[in-house]
């Protein structure tokens, strides 16, 4: 079959147990445009991408490709058809090299060999040609997060995909390596590529996207030109009501410091040092943000507050207790709260029900637990009351929390946080890969503890994020605090340009 | 003792060592095959025992001696069938299914041996096999070409299997499978397939060494014959960190130390024998215990694939 010159879906359909995940869904794409695949958590989008690349079997409608049916039964076959697919988790393995990475989607001619110097070649060639830097020679476990993303474009690329399906392929990029993502999707757009990019981040899809397909509730509900559209009009349908993203009022008093850093050295996981003498206060009543390129400091600022990582100078004080290299336990019991970064994995026991989890830090407290027992009665009654408060989108409080999407995750681990009512929160990226109307209730719920007076640090890599919820931003770099800036002065450019390590006047 | 005596000795002890190691061999690389494909088999002990019995069985009764070692593979093989069914598309625990397997497996071979044995019998077994020229070089050709069939092609399996898991395109497959399985599954390769063949493979080596042990070895059955080497060929594993010659490695420093700590008993030092005979499984632990962070275990071992499951 020759290039794709068009892929057409048509009614598609696909149930899981309970659940209707796309219902007559109808998507078209056509060589040399980017389409923009829109939806909240749970729509369907990925589903509906995972029936294209073979991975599941659609329970009706079909699958037109230059206008011919085709059937889609694996992997193996999207790939011969020239679909390549970046998925949202990488599917790279990590203790194998580039190479091996690429490799496991040819078909060699022997079966007693394989030539692995010509594959290296040709990766080095298709890196070299779409400006990407990838040495094939090296474990994908050494690579970094954008490393990782390239390899799986030129894996795509290396398999002549001429069709390529993007799942949030911003969501865990630096500001820097999307401008690049962009500006290499348009120069391949412009060779015939056709595109289906999936994205939360609506500036990104109006910028890069020709055309829009929203989903809600697994149907389709808008379709448009991206150039007849704007941002509100893409967040109300995907939404199905208003979204009017929370911005923080300006306050001009703000009480005592309940956070203190003073000269934070720590080392990370590889011995080398992550925080550099850091220096820092958080106010009662105020949202202190942290910017800068993922990678220089933020995760083991978060976590030496949280007493998960050790420092080895300077002290950290909380409500005035030095508090530095104190237990996980002893830091909670203080009243210190924390999202971490790895929702799913450190933020939650994937495998334990969602009440279980809700009630993490606090089972064994009354009134959870009376002696020694568990009071099931007063937790389920509590953590159904808390669901519907938090519009945590779960079949039941007994669900796994893995079944769950990653905003809804993210409702339950905040519910667990905020009700313990702490006095400092830590949240790192709170809306990394959550839909817009989970990402306006996350926001609503931050703004209303930081009204209650609570000190609260978050970090993200979202500019406008930190701008609208912050009352000051502190940008890391290199594991030191660059500057510190009111909110209401700081604009995007400067905190690029600090965020990168040029401070004003300094370079 | 004279200076060429503790030659002597040595070369005594290494020859031993090389002979006793083939059984852990072939079942710790049948091991290995397994869990890089992601499957934990618990059941080579099991295997083991059944394997020693069906060729001890066709050797004693049709003194068939080669007919017997296919059916051990054989035998060996529908073992894997089995573990590979009942952990792999039953998605079943696999260190519970493991140690059913082990007791099926055990059980069985005892059953049958007293149904239809009874007794200690000893068969003629395996005879060695000298290559013509090596067997004659001084020292070396003693210890490494005075030996059966059995082990030349176990030492041969070490270099044949690294080959296969690293150079051709069905091992590649086998690395990622036991790593990133859903990795492996979008690139169109199908995981179940690749743990069953991998599985039934390491079953059927099991099933080999088993034979080796009554045909090769002992040239009897007992149905105390595999005393727990299948675990050993287990530890192995670890020991060689998934590596065919890690575990050759392994292999042969347990079999030494076995030999030395034998040669021991019998010297006449005033010793007692218990802790003589705990030194190999301690040497195996001690070793285990240090080298543990540069372990390379396959991420996904024990961890049955389900396209739909996130966590």
């Amino acid at each position: 079959m020759g290039k794709i010159q068009s892929m057409e879906m048509v009614d598609i359909t696909k149930t899981f147990p309970g659940v209707i995940a796309n219902k007559d869904v109808n998507l078209k794409v056509e060589s040399g445009e980017v389409l923009a695949l829109l939806g909240e958590n749970g729509a369907g989008k990925t589903t509906l991408m995972n029936i294209l690349y073979g991975l599941y079997k659609p329970n009706g409608g079909k699958v037109l490709i230059n206008g011919k049916e085709v059937n889609i039964d694996s992997p193996q076959k999207a790939l011969e058809l020239g679909i390549g697919m970046v998925h949202q988790h990488f599917m790279l393995v990590p203790s194998l090299t580039v190479t091996e990475n690429v490799a496991l989607g040819i078909k060699f001619k022997s079966k007693f060999s394989m030539n692995l110097d010509r594959v290296a070649e040709k990766i080095k060639k298709l890196s070299e040609l779409h400006n990407m830097n990838i040495n094939p020679n090296l474990l994908i476990s050494d690579l970094s997060v954008g490393e990782r993303q390239k390899v799986e474009i030129i894996k795509a690329l290396y398999h002549e995909a001429n069709l390529l399906v993007l799942d949030e392929p911003t969501a865990a990029l630096t500001p820097q390596e999307t401008d690049q993502l962009i500006k290499w999707l348009r120069s391949v757009i412009g060779e015939g590529m056709g595109v289906i990019f999936i994205s939360h981040k609506l500036n990104e899809v109006m910028e890069v996207s020709d055309r829009v397909e929203v989903l809600r509730n697994g149907e389709n509900v808008y379709s448009t030109k991206t150039s007849e559209t704007n941002i509100d009009e893409l967040a109300r349908n995907m939404a199905g009501r208003d979204v009017k993203l929370p911005t923080a009022e300006r306050k001009s008093k703000y009480g005592e410091d309940i956070v203190n850093l003073k000269d934070v050295w720590a080392k990370n996981e590889r011995g080398i040092d992550a925080l550099r003498g850091i220096n820092l206060n958080i106010r009662k009543g105020e949202i202190l943000g942290i910017a800068g390129v993922s990678g220089n400091g933020q995760k083991e600022l978060a976590e030496a507050i949280a007493g998960l990582q050790k420092i080895y100078k300077g002290e950290i004080r909380f409500k005035g207790e030095n508090i530095a290299n104190k237990s996980v336990q002893q830091i909670i019991d203080k009243g210190m709260g924390f999202v971490p970064e790895d929702r799913l994995h450190m933020g939650t026991i994937p495998g334990f029900k969602v009440k279980e989890n809700m009630i993490l830090k606090d089972y064994l407290r009354d009134p959870f637990s009376k002696i020694f027992l568990l009071d099931r009665t007063y937790i389920n009654d509590y953590c159904k009351s808390t669901v519907d408060e938090y519009d945590v989108r779960c079949p039941n409080i007994n669900t796994p929390t893995h079944a769950l999407s990653g905003g809804n995750i993210q409702k339950v681990i905040l519910s667990r946080e905020l009700k313990r009512n702490p006095d400092a929160l830590i949240a790192s990226y709170p809306i990394r890969g959550v839909d817009i109307a989970s990402v306006q209730y996350i926001h609503e719920k931050l703004l209303e503890a930081r009204d209650n007076d609570m000190a609260i640090l978050l970090i993200t890599e979202e500019l406008d994020e930190l701008i609208n919820l912050s009352d000051r931003i502190a940008v890391i770099y290199e594991g030191q605090i660059l500057d510190i800036i009111d909110a209401k002065e700081a604009d995007k450019s400067r905190l690029g340009l600090l965020m990168a390590g040029v401070k004003e006047g300094v370079s | 003792m004279a200076v060429s005596a503790y030659l002597q000795l040595a070369i005594r002890i290494l020859t031993v060592a090389v002979a006793v190691s083939a059984p852990y061999i072939f079942a710790a690389i049948g091991e290995m095959f397994s869990q890089k494909s992601g499957v934990l088999n618990l059941g080579v002990e099991g295997i083991m025992m059944l394997g020693a019995f069906v060729a001890f069985y066709f050797a004693w009764a049709h003194e068939n001696i080669l007919l017997g070692i296919i059916l051990a593979i054989f035998v060996g093989g529908l073992m894997g069938l089995l573990m590979a069914f009942v952990s792999v598309t039953l998605k079943a625990k696999q260190g519970i299914s493991g140690i059913g397997l082990f007791m099926f497996g055990w059980g069985v071979a005892g059953t049958l041996f007293r149904l239809f044995v009874g007794g200690v019998q000893s068969i003629s077994g395996l005879q060695d096999l000298n290559v013509s020229g090596l067997t004659d070089l001084p020292y070396i050709g003693r210890i490494l070409f005075s030996h059966n069939i059995l082990v030349y092609l176990a030492f041969l399996l070490v270099p044949v299997s690294w080959y296969v898991l690293y150079k051709t395109p069905w091992g590649l497959k086998v690395r990622a499978v036991g790593s990133t399985p859903r990795a492996a599954d979008t690139m169109g390769i199908n995981v179940t397939k690749i743990r069953y063949q991998c599985v039934i493979l390491g079953s059927m080596l099991a099933g080999l060494a088993g034979a080796y042990l009554s045909v090769a070895q002992a040239n009897m059955f007992a149905s105390d014959l595999v005393a727990g080497r299948g675990f050993i060929a287990i530890a192995l594993v670890y020991f060689g960190r998934w590596k065919p010659f890690g575990i050759l490695k392994g292999a042969m420093l347990f079999s030494v130390a076995n030999g030395f700590q034998r040669w021991f008993q019998i010297s006449g030092i005033a010793f007692p024998y218990e802790v003589t005979v705990v030194f190999p499984y301690v040497l195996i632990i001690v070793v285990l215990a240090l080298s543990h962070k540069k372990f390379a275990e396959p991420t996904a071992l024990t961890v049955p694939y389900d396209r739909e499951f996130k966590g």
